[in-house]
């Protein structure tokens, strides 16, 4: 759902920022206009080209999503709610539904989680390219395994800032550390992480600016040249669920995930309005993100190959290892 | 009971990876069955109150290394394996490696058979991150340090091993050994005089 409103949100915005009106045709303001093409791509001709390797081509798409799609089992998508005592329910069964946690599955390292799927993430992309047997599909395919695995460096570096200073690897840690936190969002003390992360999330989801393997007016469409059908459906959503992704963390680890301050006074903490509103502007928080992933797009031209790869070894790098020193001696400081 | 199952289910599964790697022909192929013994290897991890070590599994070997490898393979474009007809002696080594591995893996089992059943308790926070980082920067310190300088080393010598003198650079290092000759040429030439 998110994805497919994305898509629609994305074009009609594009559609205003170039002065057109954007899709407006199925349903009012066009809301219908994701189900129509869902419906389009299952039901147009699916092509697999001649000289292809069958078995990793069929496998690419599906990776792809795997990996796009496995992340959300540990987005923090809400305060733990407290609700009436469960617990005269046999084996500790009652424990769970009465300190509900809108988490799917508490695991202590899902920042590292979140960044493993992704990383592996890059098979799909590569594996298509090559399978499909074409030189723009490799071209692709190469292009972004190598922006991606630039761009994860980077990525992580500017993360550790952040680790450093909730002091756990856990999402819905790294909220609880930012709420104590006396600058409440770590965006304030992580500026530095913040810009490079947003940058590195933009390379990572092969977005423009950064969205040299899809570069139309050299390499057609890049690595799914050759996909049509749901199979490019697959591709097509594995992206979009990307720009959620990326924005999920940016908003979990910079912008405090699910809380708003002040929040605690109005409601008290744990009951179900509370989470409520907190899940609202998690939700909210994280369509600003897609947002600018959108207006981004609607306004930046593309960078050189050579561009990119200078610019994310020789600058972001850098940056992002001088903030990580920078925080390392802050945090040595401020606890002694 | 559940855990043992997965357990069956995962070590097939990564069995199963490993045999294709080595039996397929075409090096794409071994490469994306090593990933699926990886993926595996980390879902028992998971199993074994790990997720620390099964996390970083994926992320190294899976995210990284085998990511550069495929690239590798995709930008050779290798051809698919012929069998070899010289080097006939490896299958010897090759047959006596492994003798000496099934006779390793039969003494683990009989080490783990006679060892004393002691119920794990997953509670304890062996495989969690905040003690793989405090027994590495106390108790390990010292080979930490270790494979981190030698890791420094492997990077400086990929970097001077696949750099490229610029055509300026060059010439200057050329012109400088011949002013570097003809000084003493010319000093040669200074002592003859007098």
């Amino acid at each position: 759902m998110i994805v497919a409103y994305t898509v629609l949100a994305e074009r009609k915005v594009l559609g205003w920022i170039q002065g057109r009106i954007g899709p407006n045709r199925v349903g009012p303001w066009g809301v219908l206009q994701p189900f129509a093409d869902l419906l389009k791509f299952i039901l147009k001709e699916d092509l697999v080209p001649d000289k292809s390797t069958k078995f990793i081509y069929f496998l690419a798409p599906l990776v792809a999503l795997t990996c796009a799609l496995l992340p959300i089992v540990v987005y923090p998508f809400g305060p733990t709610i407290t609700t009436v005592d469960w617990s005269f329910l046999p084996y500790g069964l009652g424990d769970g539904i009465t300190r509900l946690p809108l988490t799917i599955a508490q695991i202590d390292v899902g920042v590292l989680f979140v960044l493993a799927i992704t990383s592996v993430g890059v098979y799909g992309i590569a594996l298509a390219g090559w399978s499909s047997n074409s030189k723009y599909s490799l071209m692709g395919g190469l292009r972004s395994s190598a922006q991606m695995i630039s761009y994860e460096l980077a990525m992580g570096a500017s993360i550790l800032g952040v680790v450093m200073l909730a002091g756990t690897l856990d999402l819905n840690g790294i909220i609880y550390a930012q709420i104590t936190s006396p600058f409440r969002w770590f965006i304030i003390p992580q500026i530095i992480g913040f810009v490079v992360f947003l940058i590195a999330a933009f390379a990572e989801t092969n977005r423009v600016p950064f969205d040299l393997p899809e570069a139309e007016t050299e390499l057609v469409a890049g690595f799914h040249t050759e996909y049509s059908a749901l199979k490019f459906a697959l591709f097509f959503m594995a992206e979009y669920v990307n720009m959620f992704t990326v924005s999920v963390m940016c908003v979990v680890l910079f912008l405090g995930g699910w809380y708003v301050p002040g929040l605690g006074r109005i409601f008290e903490p744990g009951s179900i309005p509370y989470a409520a509103v907190s899940h609202v502007a998690f939700i909210g928080k994280i369509c600003a993100f897609l947002f600018l992933y959108i207006w981004v797009r609607g306004t930046l031209p593309r960078f050189r190959f050579d561009q990119l790869m200078n610019f994310g070894w020789k600058f972001l790098l850098p940056v992002a290892l001088g903030n990580v020193i920078l925080t390392i001696i802050v945090v040595y400081f401020l606890n002694s | 009971m559940i855990g043992t199952a997965l357990f069956f289910l995962f070590a097939g599964f990564a069995i199963a990876c490993a045999v294709s790697m080595v039996y397929q022909k075409n090096p794409l192929y071994s490469a994306v069955s090593l990933v699926g013994v990886f993926v595996a290897l980390s879902c028992i991890y998971v199993t074994l109150a790990a997720p620390f070590i099964a996390v970083v599994q994926i992320l190294i070997y899976a995210g990284a290394i085998m990511v550069l490898v495929i690239f590798v393979i995709m930008l050779l474009n290798l051809d698919e394996d012929k069998p070899l007809t010289r080097l006939r002696y490896l299958y010897a080594v090759g047959g006596g490696l492994g003798l000496i591995l099934l006779v390793q893996t039969m003494f683990i089992f009989y080490a783990v058979l006679r060892a004393p059943k002691d119920p794990v308790d997953t509670s304890q926070t062996a495989g969690k991150s905040l003690s793989i980082g405090q027994a590495m920067y106390t108790e390990y310190l010292l080979p930490v340090e270790i494979v981190g300088i030698m890791l420094l080393m492997a990077i400086i010598g990929g970097v001077i091993l696949v750099r490229r003198l610029e055509p300026g650079q060059l010439k200057l290092v050329v012109d400088s050994e011949l002013d570097k000759r003809h000084e003493e040429e010319e000093k040669d030439d200074y002592r003859i005089a007098f």
